[in-house]
């Protein structure tokens, strides 16, 4: 990876403008950078930091709204910064080619994956049918998909996310192209097939001495996988350089911030323990939620009598002290978010006992479990459709005191206002509504919505997962102060160990809808009791820079002390 | 690629909001250049500020129309008009014929001419007008207070209810809509607020199908589980959220179904299930000048135009209402 090769990509003084109605709004302002053959380059930034735009224009695939103002984008020495859709076409898959974020909505749902895997060859006379239909087999292998005749004839539903994946990938290094730009290729995937796509895509550059540009978000997966780092914000590059000189000596305020921010990578160690753990003096009355042998059956429709319910939970216990956070963590379909339903009592478990604040949630039926709901509040994963769209802030925050006791008008705004500051929100954003606020300004609006009824138990689901990291950072800071100020106890949903780590005192690990670990946060951290539990903490990108990465500083030093004290 | 879609969902939230490729992405973006206060806000603005933005927003929305909307608008006011205040349009009598001056052609004196028993067209089309768009008026309010509830009741209560209405929805649905507004005509006796009535119940089964998908839809989004979870009983959460948020296409709808139900009734009025005969009727003048066809052509061909018009001008409004819903 000297430079001496000419660089695949070379970006230099580019300026994207879109138009909105009469005006143009610049988003990205003079950036530049290149990318040497065999080289991967990441793109890091929060969103509106312009990282995609910059990506699509170098696959021309700008919005129609979008134009290049001035700079060029030079693929293999030649500008291609003005050139037609057509013009692109001929480069498109063939020099370069893309490897899309959302792999649940980028197949087409009514062709089969071989048929969309030979469409590139085609488009690019790659040969006759059977040539294709060979070629397409050996791609489908290549990505390391079992039995790929089979999986060329099935369709996308038949195929899980990170085979999907696999499959888009398959499509973008059809051709040997010089350059991939993967937008974002993991976000949508659980941690373990995260990194298993991300090896490959690692793999395969190796193997072709691709070039890839890895546009994410993901500190953490930028820091593992690249060779070098474009930091960028709201148009502009903050800094580039190497990834291990960036990340052990960050010079704008701005990456430093970023770093700090990114649970993945942040140095913060794992959270001193919120109550004084007295394991000996054990009272029932100590924990806000006790659930035991929870068990949850759904009924499979299908035809013929003696079918089987699917269990999505099994057997699933834990018990939370007063004023702590439990993690619940696990991977799609592992069963969490069935648990925390039953927890907040939307829907009754096919067996065993939640026991909230003393209250059997089991056995509540009607108006005595509405009345419970003040006890336990939940708050969304995502702030975009968890608030009603038609309802300003006030009326969205001022509702639930509307279900309960006769509060006076003058009494709820009250108590709104009081929320509100709480939260970290002006009272401007009250006459407002939802689409008007950010990512993180709507989920301090879902929290003070929960807070407002003073519950004693929040349930968190995936709470953090869908904001950029500073305003997760935010986010997780002011949960904690609550939690201090209020005494809450918390369950908190995530698939995000690095965020678990951060926030969580005792945790719960799901697969399959069986608890494979459970206890307190640094126990199951630093000695997994199962397999599966190392292996989603070995998942965890941001692994490879060990100055920053406090798990191996602790998981090299600690376990000596800990064996010590046993 | 989902880029184009994306950016036309962006433009009503503001300048500066750059487009996205994805859901996540473009679901972070939007609001950083959203937070500026003078972002349009659809719907109701709070009330402090709603003189303000409601003229700015209208004076926005009338300069950006296309013609062709303008154009319907038009049509709809002019014979809103005429509903309104037939007087001001025209100094003839519709119901009153003047001896002497049958089936004359269009002149100065009679614009559109004058029918067998020497009534001026003009006026009796001008008169006509309140008796077809009231009874549009009906039809529709009939079909969209009864769809409505039918779907809502149907989409939020779900198991057998929900079977029941909908299986009886369905039976509706297969029979042709004439013959259920003749069948009902002619269990409630001719008129025109029984043919109103009967074209109304005819479009409830259209109604109540729509209104429950989007109650169906919109039950199962978070913020309404949200507000079951903060305590919400059952009405309140139906009236606050699944109500509101369900009825942008049902709206649509219902202009839509102005349109037709003018169609209906001028149809019953034609074949003699309506208003009737000296009422000035649209229907009814068609079929009172088809006798005149080869003589006074303009007698059935103005007033079908008419119809025509005002039934584009419905399905013109009609697409523009969905497609302003976010």
């Amino acid at each position: 990876m000297t430079t001496a090769f000419l660089p695949v990509l070379e970006v230099e003084n580019l300026a994207i403008a879109y138009r909105d109605k009469d005006h143009e709004q610049r988003v990205v302002h003079g950036v530049s950078f290149s990318i040497a053959p065999g080289e991967v380059v990441a793109l890091v930034g929060e969103s509106g930091s312009g990282k995609t735009t910059t990506a699509q224009s170098i696959i021309g695939l700008l919005a129609d709204n979008g134009r290049v103002e001035y700079g060029a984008i030079r693929l293999n020495g030649t500008d291609i910064a003005g050139w037609s859709a057509d013009r692109f076409d001929t480069v498109r898959g063939r020099v370069v080619s893309l490897i899309p974020q959302d792999p649940t909505s980028s197949l087409n749902p009514v062709r089969t994956v071989g048929e969309q895997v030979g469409e590139i060859l085609k488009i690019h006379r790659y040969g006759d049918r059977k040539a294709i239909g060979q070629r397409v087999v050996e791609l489908l292998a290549k990505v390391g998909l079992s039995q790929p005749e089979l999986r060329a004839r099935q369709y996308a539903h038949e195929l899980s996310g990170g085979m999907k994946q696999r499959v888009l990938i398959a499509i973008a290094i059809a051709l040997q192209p010089a350059l991939i730009i993967a937008d974002e290729p993991t976000s949508a995937l659980d941690v373990t097939v995260q990194r298993r796509i991300l090896d490959l895509i690692d793999e395969l550059r190796s193997e072709f001495g691709t070039a890839v540009l890895l546009v994410t978000h993901d500190l953490g997966v930028a820091a593992d996988r690249a060779d070098r780092l474009v930091v960028l914000q709201g148009g502009r590059i903050q800094e580039q350089g190497d990834t291990a000189a960036v990340l052990r000596n960050p010079q704008s305020p701005y990456t430093r911030k970023l770093l700090a921010d990114a649970p993945s990578l942040s140095a913060a160690a794992f959270r001193p323990a919120r109550v004084a753990a007295n394991e000996a003096a054990e009272r029932p009355e100590d924990f806000a939620i006790v659930v035991e042998g929870l068990v949850h059956d759904f009924p499979v429709a299908g035809l013929g009598g003696d079918r089987q319910p699917f269990r999505a939970v099994d057997g699933v216990s834990f018990r939370v002290r007063r004023g702590t956070t439990h993690a619940i963590v696990g991977e799609s379909g592992s069963g969490k978010t069935t648990t925390i339903r039953d927890v907040v009592g939307f829907r009754q478990p096919t067996a065993g006992r939640i026991v909230i604040e003393g209250t059997d949630l089991t056995t509540l039926r009607g108006e005595a479990l509405r009345q419970f709901r003040r006890t336990v509040q939940l708050v969304y994963q995502n702030p975009f459709s968890s608030l009603d769209p038609r309802q300003t802030i006030f009326q969205i925050i001022e509702e639930p005191l509307r279900n309960f006791e006769p509060f006076d008008a003058a009494e709820r705004e009250r108590r709104v206002h009081d929320i509100l500051a709480r939260v970290g929100l002006p009272t401007t954003v009250l006459e407002r509504r939802p689409h008007a606020l950010s990512g993180g300004q709507r989920q301090r609006v879902a929290i003070a919505r929960a807070l407002v009824l003073q519950p004693r138990v929040l349930v968190l689901d995936e709470a953090v997962s869908a904001l950029d990291v500073t305003v997760q950072a935010q986010i997780l800071a002011l949960l904690d102060s609550l939690q201090r100020d209020l005494g809450l106890t918390y369950l908190f949903i995530s698939h995000d160990l690095a965020v678990v780590r951060q926030i969580a005192d005792t945790v719960s690990v799901l697969q399959g809808g069986r608890q494979v670990d459970a206890g307190r946060v640094e126990d199951v951290f630093l000695r997994p009791g199962s397999d599966y539990t190392r292996e989603l903490i070995d998942a965890i990108p941001g692994k490879k820079n060990h100055h920053h990465d406090a798990l191996d500083t602790l998981s090299r030093e600690t376990p000596g002390l800990l064996q010590q004290a046993a | 690629m989902t880029t184009t879609s994306s950016t036309a969902d962006l433009g009503a939230f503001g300048s500066s909001a750059p487009p996205a490729t994805h859901r996540y992405e473009r679901a972070l973006a939007v609001p950083a250049a959203a937070v500026v206060p003078t972002a349009p806000i659809p719907a109701a603005p709070p009330p402090r500020t709603r003189n303000g933005t409601w003229n700015r927003r209208f004076v926005q929305r009338a300069r950006s129309a296309p013609l062709s909307l303008w154009l319907a608008w038009g049509v709809v006011a002019l014979v809103a008009l005429w509903a309104l205040a037939p007087g001001l349009f025209t100094s003839h009598s519709a119901t009153v014929g003047v001896a002497g001056q049958q089936l004359q052609a269009p002149s100065a004196a009679h614009w559109l001419g004058t029918d067998a028993l020497g009534r001026d067209g003009y006026a009796r089309l001008v008169f006509g007008a309140v008796h077809s768009l009231s009874g549009a008026f009906l039809a529709v309010a009939v079909g969209l207070v009864l769809g409505t509830l039918l779907g809502l009741l149907a989409g939020s209560t779900g198991g057998w209810v929900e079977d029941v209405i909908m299986r009886i929805v369905d039976v509706l649905l297969s029979v042709p809509s004439l013959l259920l507004s003749l069948s009902i005509i002619i269990i409630l006796g001719f008129g025109t607020l029984n043919a109103a009535v009967a074209v109304g119940v005819a479009s409830v089964a259209g109604f109540a199908r729509l209104t429950r998908s989007e109650v169906v839809r919109v039950r199962r989004s978070d913020y309404v589980e949200a507000a079951f979870g903060s305590g919400g009983r059952f009405g309140a959460v139906l009236w606050r959220h699944v109500l509101p948020n369900s009825l942008t296409s049902v709206i649509a709808m219902a202009a839509l179904q102005f349109g037709s139900a003018i169609l209906s009734i001028s149809t019953l009025g034609f074949l003699g299930y309506g208003a009737p005969p000296p009422t000035p009727e649209w229907g009814l003048l068609i079929a009172e000048g088809r006798n005149y066809l080869s003589t006074a052509w303009w007698l059935t061909t103005v007033p079908g135009l008419v119809v025509v018009a005002v039934v584009l001008a419905a399905n013109r409004i009609s697409a523009a209402l969905t497609r302003g819903r976010a």
